[in-house]
């Protein structure tokens, strides 16, 4: 136990170091916050609990959360903060993983360089993790993200597709649907049977003429699709990534400007010393275990076990908590107790 | 002594009954009508514990009863990884129930957990939260919704009359067991085309936790024709 206090410690000083002002959170969150953002899915994963004078209540899942919340009320930008404290999962039974565990996080806001912001975090973590046998494995759902927004469609199928992007079964059913030329009779709203709930019919009219206007659009473009597919396909050392994802953006323009984000990354990088020409690149990483991130993921491995260290950028949770605010942010978590049994 | 729970009162009592009597096995309550205590005939080395239909999976799981009839959905609602505390003997062919999702039936836009996934989107974007479905069964209904990846809703919890949270405006629709269908018709609701998130039948589970030292489970599962469960096998 004491060495994981020291190498928590060691972390944090070293984030410290890096100019990362220390914070803490409370424990106990309102879990209205945390259900709005991830959904009932949540309730599976974290523990909840009620107060009688501050209602529901959870154990807090993660960090970055109250600390995006904190700095959105009172930070001074650019900012850098950094954590450590316990964080609360359920785990199902049988894989006995921890349901109370260490995070030391490091999180940056700054709208200045976004790529650089991301090689500084990504670099640091490295510097933290050095030492120890670990796989470092590289992704960037804004390339997925651009790809999707840049559809020859409807924005209604785009924004459906964007909104399932971290559901991969949903996505899927929803690319195979708006593939092929919609077969959907849709119907009448029925004027006789009687309107309760909230939900008004006017509502109901309104997804009608919705799906009657779906019915209308052609499918997916077949190229389109292809490169689609193509970019979760993708899984390679990063300048050869790279180099597969510009063939793929013949097909699709629309991620160009995604990817030209993903060069700058790469030789922000390599100026910090990361050996990019050994780093592994994934289109898929993090799709399905990272909800909030939205552009650059990394993660450092060790066998397929849960990661060590897990992070990446999450514009779009600063604009969901900032109430109209929002700053380019990007971060991650150590586990120091994973870390202490491989060292 | 093997502790058989079964449902203390109702059409489930009486189904079950007349289950455990067709198969030469007669449990009959003793006493007045008030009193919750029973006798068992036909077998020996049971004995018979009244108790509410929802407390019966709790029962078996701690092991404090052997037996037990009760509905499939409330051992899988009530039990997180029943199978490993729990197994089903028998399949008593009444109490089918299943638990479904219903909508407003004048919801003509939809039919299908996809479109209910649509409407949550739009609801929370109009509305300002997201949609809401009553419901008692949490853990069934939240899986399922998981699995079908839906998002943008939330349950709300309704213990009885679920049905009529929709006109009350409490909730937007509702997930809850039905058999015939008609307290759904008589409040304007229609379950959803994918079919039910679970079926449920009156089910003889028996406890893998319980101690069944002193118990004699083959010469019962013999009387009752089943087959020989491989549990309890130590006495």
């Amino acid at each position: 136990m004491d060495r994981v206090r020291q190498q928590t410690e060691r972390l944090s000083r070293l984030f410290r170091d890096a100019g990362a002002v220390p914070v803490e959170t409370s424990v106990l969150q309102p879990a209205d916050t945390l259900l709005d953002l991830y959904g009932e899915d949540i309730r599976a994963r974290a523990y909840v609990t009620s107060d009688p004078v501050l209602g529901e209540q959870m154990l807090r899942p993660d960090f970055t959360v109250p600390v995006v919340q904190r700095h959105m009320e009172e930070g001074a930008e650019p900012a850098r903060y950094t954590y450590q404290g316990l964080v609360f999962r359920k785990q199902e039974a049988g894989t006995g993983r921890a349901s109370e565990y260490t995070q030391v996080g490091y999180e940056v806001f700054d709208r200045t360089d976004p790529s650089g912001a991301d090689a500084e975090v990504f670099a640091l973590f490295a510097q933290a993790l050095e030492g120890v046998t670990l796989d470092a494995f590289t992704g960037d759902i804004g390339i997925l993200t651009a790809a999707v927004a840049g559809l020859s469609t409807t924005e209604r199928r785009r924004s459906a597709l964007l909104r399932h992007l971290w559901r991969p079964m949903r996505f899927r059913a929803l690319l195979e649907r708006f593939s092929v030329p919609a077969s959907r009779v849709v119907p009448q709203l029925v004027s006789d049977l009687p309107e309760i709930g909230l939900r008004s019919s006017g509502e109901v009219e309104a997804r009608l003429a919705a799906l009657r206007e779906d019915a209308q659009t052609a499918p997916l473009d077949a190229t389109e699709l292809r490169a689609l597919q193509a970019i979760l396909e993708v899984s390679d050392v990063a300048p050869n990534a790279l180099a597969s994802l510009r063939k793929i953006a013949d097909g699709l323009p629309a991620i160009s400007g995604a990817l030209d984000q993903l060069e700058a990354r790469l030789s922000a990088l390599a100026s910090r010393g990361v050996d990019v020409d050994q780093l592994n690149f994934s289109g898929a990483y993090g799709r399905t275990t990272m909800e909030y991130y939205d552009g650059f993921v990394f993660g450092f491995h060790a066998d397929a076990q849960v990661p060590v260290a897990t992070g990446g950028r999450y514009d779009a949770l600063t604009r969901v908590l900032g109430q109209g605010r929002e700053i380019p942010a990007v971060g991650g978590v150590i586990r120091p107790e994973l870390l202490e049994a491989l060292a | 002594m093997i502790k058989l729970g079964i449902p203390s009162k109702g059409r489930l009592m009486e189904d079950t009954f007349a289950w455990f009597s067709a198969r030469g096995v007669t449990l009959a309550r003793t006493g007045s009508d008030r009193e919750y205590a029973a006798e068992v005939s036909g077998v020996d080395g049971v004995s018979l514990v009244l108790l509410s239909a929802g407390e019966i999976p709790r029962e078996m799981a701690a092991g404090r009863i052997h037996l037990g009839v009760t509905g499939t959905d409330m051992v899988r609602e009530k039990i997180p990884l029943w199978s490993e505390k729990i197994t089903s003997l028998a399949e008593m062919g009444f109490g089918h129930a299943d638990l479904i999702i219903a909508v407003p039936n004048f919801w003509s836009d939809v039919e299908t957990v996809g479109d209910l996934d649509a409407v949550a989107a739009a609801f929370r974007k109009d509305h300002g939260f997201r949609l809401r479905i009553a419901t008692k069964y949490h853990r069934l209904v939240r899986e399922y919704l998981q699995k079908q990846g839906v998002a943008d809703y939330q349950l709300v919890d309704s213990q009885g009359a679920t049905e009529g949270t929709v006109a009350n405006l409490t909730a937007e629709a509702i997930a809850d067991i039905t058999s015939t269908g008609a307290t759904l018709e008589a409040n304007h609701l229609r379950m959803l085309s994918d079919g039910p998130i679970l079926a449920s039948q009156a089910t003889l589970f028996a406890s893998k936790v319980a101690d069944w030292s002193d118990c004699d489970l083959a010469s019962l599962a013999q009387v009752l024709g089943l087959e020989n469960p491989d549990i309890g096998e130590c006495c």
